[in-house]
């Protein structure tokens, strides 16, 4: 490899970035979560108090209890949604390119108009899906405006939207050797046999790493909660109450102390979820 | 064999109902979006619903931009994704491209440091970034949008490094020879031959801010300045009876752009994945 010095100049910008927009703003909010701060006024250093109160805030259990509950359930469903989902576009079929396509629309829509249309979609009265219910006797539930019914909805929103990482399954399946399955195929296996003793295994990775992403995404997830709520404040979700606490009630030090909480509660799962790794994804 | 071709057909025929069911579920949304944009309020709220407009009803179109702007939401958020894209696309490669072909002092130091920034959660830094801004007298404009692309982006450098390392050496090397400068060689033989590579951040970079409602919510307050995602979310958060009809054709304009970069540019979405390599 060529030249030292010259592509040190190359990442430089990278670095002035880094200094300003990461590892400065870092050390201040290091320092704003341990201060009583609300953007006008001076601060005063309260030490751990901001953490403190964290922990005996009903509001940030019930926060995360939401976020918690969200991702335990949407990580595997919509791991196992895009999975099945890919397995079945994975053959070359005639219009396989229009079916990708519609499979992979929900993973760039998003943002406000499609947290709407949802909204819309799931309305008790003039919504699509309680319509559909209806044609079948049964008598759909209030979804968001129940207090019970909000996180199926969610659900609802993160399974259609489980094509996010369609791409990494189909191109994951892609590469699978034909040859292990022509021998599962010698060894007399069936479709499901092979999925569960080939597929399965040799997917693990992708599965490893569309779980992390999903994880991270679940704890992170802010737009949809913004935007629909939920009633009985099931839909304020971690990151909500964070936005709430900080610009809408000015408690900057306090809502940079949830910050590191939600920064540390992330940093573990990834961390437990690499150790978990070698006993259960195949290299 | 007359069986076995039988078996074939029949495999395909279930193949193909499943990926339609599954293909109607998925445009639902669509579907019942743009039938509710197309009727009158009359024909909007009845039970049981009614799939199909009766009429083509523009109006719910005009209706919408009445109440918000959205041609002007929609130029604000052009406007910020372009001046983004050219910086975060350019500087990243440039920085993709110190990593991939040079060796330097510190260099896998400060690239575990690079993948270490993609896992720290934005929201840390969100705080004091924003303090810092409004500081500076930024706040309510795009600046703080905007510049911090012009440093790169830590997921950017890390596809396009991966791209860059798989040139052969001799790229650069007849280059030199020719009496090419580093910057040179960057410019005239990596971009060009990147070109794919490129596009594919360029995209995702416009998706990056079309979607993205928490960057802008914090920083943007005058409405003739708001984006398309903060236009819509005021729009549904207006007080009184929620005008579905305009309701769903201002959410329809919103999402065209994003629709038609799917349909015509979908190759370098499947090119990222296969080039990001996430297989472990």
């Amino acid at each position: 490899m060529p030249k030292q010095k010259v592509g040190f100049y190359f990442i430089l910008p990278w670095l002035v970035g880094l200094i300003a927009f990461t590892i400065v703003p870092m050390l201040i909010a290091l320092y704003i979560s341990m201060t009583n701060w609300s953007i006008i006024g001076s601060a005063e250093f309260v030490g751990l108090a901001n953490f403190k109160r964290i922990f005996e805030e009903g509001m940030f259990y019930e926060t995360l209890w939401i976020t918690v509950r969200y991702a335990l359930l949407a990580v595997p469903m919509t791991i196992a949604t895009a999975f099945i989902v890919a397995i079945f576009l994975n053959n070359n079929l005639r219009f396989i390119g229009i079916y990708r396509t519609i499979f992979y629309m929900p993973a760039i829509v998003s943002g406000v108009a499609v947290a709407i249309v949802f909204k819309w979609v799931l309305d008790p009265n003039y919504g699509v899906i309680n319509s559909l219910l209806a044609n079948f006797g049964i008598d759909g539930p209030n979804w968001l405006y129940d207090p019970n019914w909000v996180l199926p909805s969610y659900l609802i929103m993160a399974v259609w939207g489980a094509s996010g990482g369609l791409l990494t399954y189909l191109v994951g399946l892609k590469d699978i050797p034909r040859s292990l399955y022509e021998s599962a195929d010698l060894d007399g296996a069936n479709f499901l046999q092979k999925v569960r003793h080939v597929t399965m295994p040799m997917m693990t990775p992708i599965i490893f790493y569309n779980m992390i992403m999903g994880i991270i995404g679940a704890f992170r997830k802010f737009t949809d909660a913004y935007v629909l709520g939920g009633a009985g404040n099931q839909g304020k979700f971690y990151m909500v109450y964070l936005y709430e606490e900080a610009f809408a009630f000015y408690n900057m030090g306090y809502a940079t102390a949830l910050a590191w909480v939600l920064f540390v509660i992330i940093l573990t799962l990834t961390i437990i979820i690499n150790i978990s790794k070698k006993y259960w994804v195949h290299t | 064999m007359n069986s076995n071709s039988r078996k074939v057909r029949i495999n395909k025929a279930i193949l193909y109902l499943v990926l339609s069911l599954g293909s109607v579920l998925m445009l639902l949304p669509f579907f019942w979006m743009i039938s509710t944009a197309l009727k009158p309020d009359n024909a909007i709220f009845t039970v049981p619903i009614q799939w199909f407009p009766q009429t083509l009803y523009l109006n719910n179109f005009i209706r919408a931009m009445e109440v918000v702007p959205i041609m002007r939401y929609m130029f604000n958020t052009f406007l910020i994704a372009a001046l983004k894209i050219f910086g975060e696309v350019f500087v990243s490669a440039l920085v993709a491209y110190g990593f991939a072909r040079f060796n330097f002092k510190y260099k896998n130091i400060l690239f575990m440091v690079l993948l270490a920034t993609m896992m720290l959660p934005y929201e840390v830094t969100m705080i004091p970034t924003f303090i810092i801004w409004s500081r500076l007298g930024f706040a309510d404009s795009y600046v703080p949008l905007i510049l911090p692309a012009y440093f790169g982006s830590a997921s950017f450098i890390f596809f396009l490094r991966m791209y860059f390392q798989t040139y052969p050496k001799e790229l650069e090397e007849s280059a030199l020879i020719d009496g090419a400068s580093y910057l040179q060689i960057f410019i005239r033989i990596f971009v060009p031959l990147s070109k794919a590579a490129l596009m594919t951040i360029g995209m995702w970079s416009f998706m990056g801010t079309w979607n993205d409602l928490l960057g802008q919510l914090i920083y943007i307050n005058s409405p003739e300045k708001y984006t398309i995602q903060l236009g819509l979310a005021s729009f549904s958060n207006m007080t009184g009876e929620t005008l579905w009809g305009p309701l769903m054709a201002a959410s329809f304009i919103a999402l065209i752009p994003v629709i038609l970069i799917l349909l015509f540019a979908q190759r370098y979405f499947t090119e990222g994945v296969k080039m990001s390599g996430i297989k472990g």
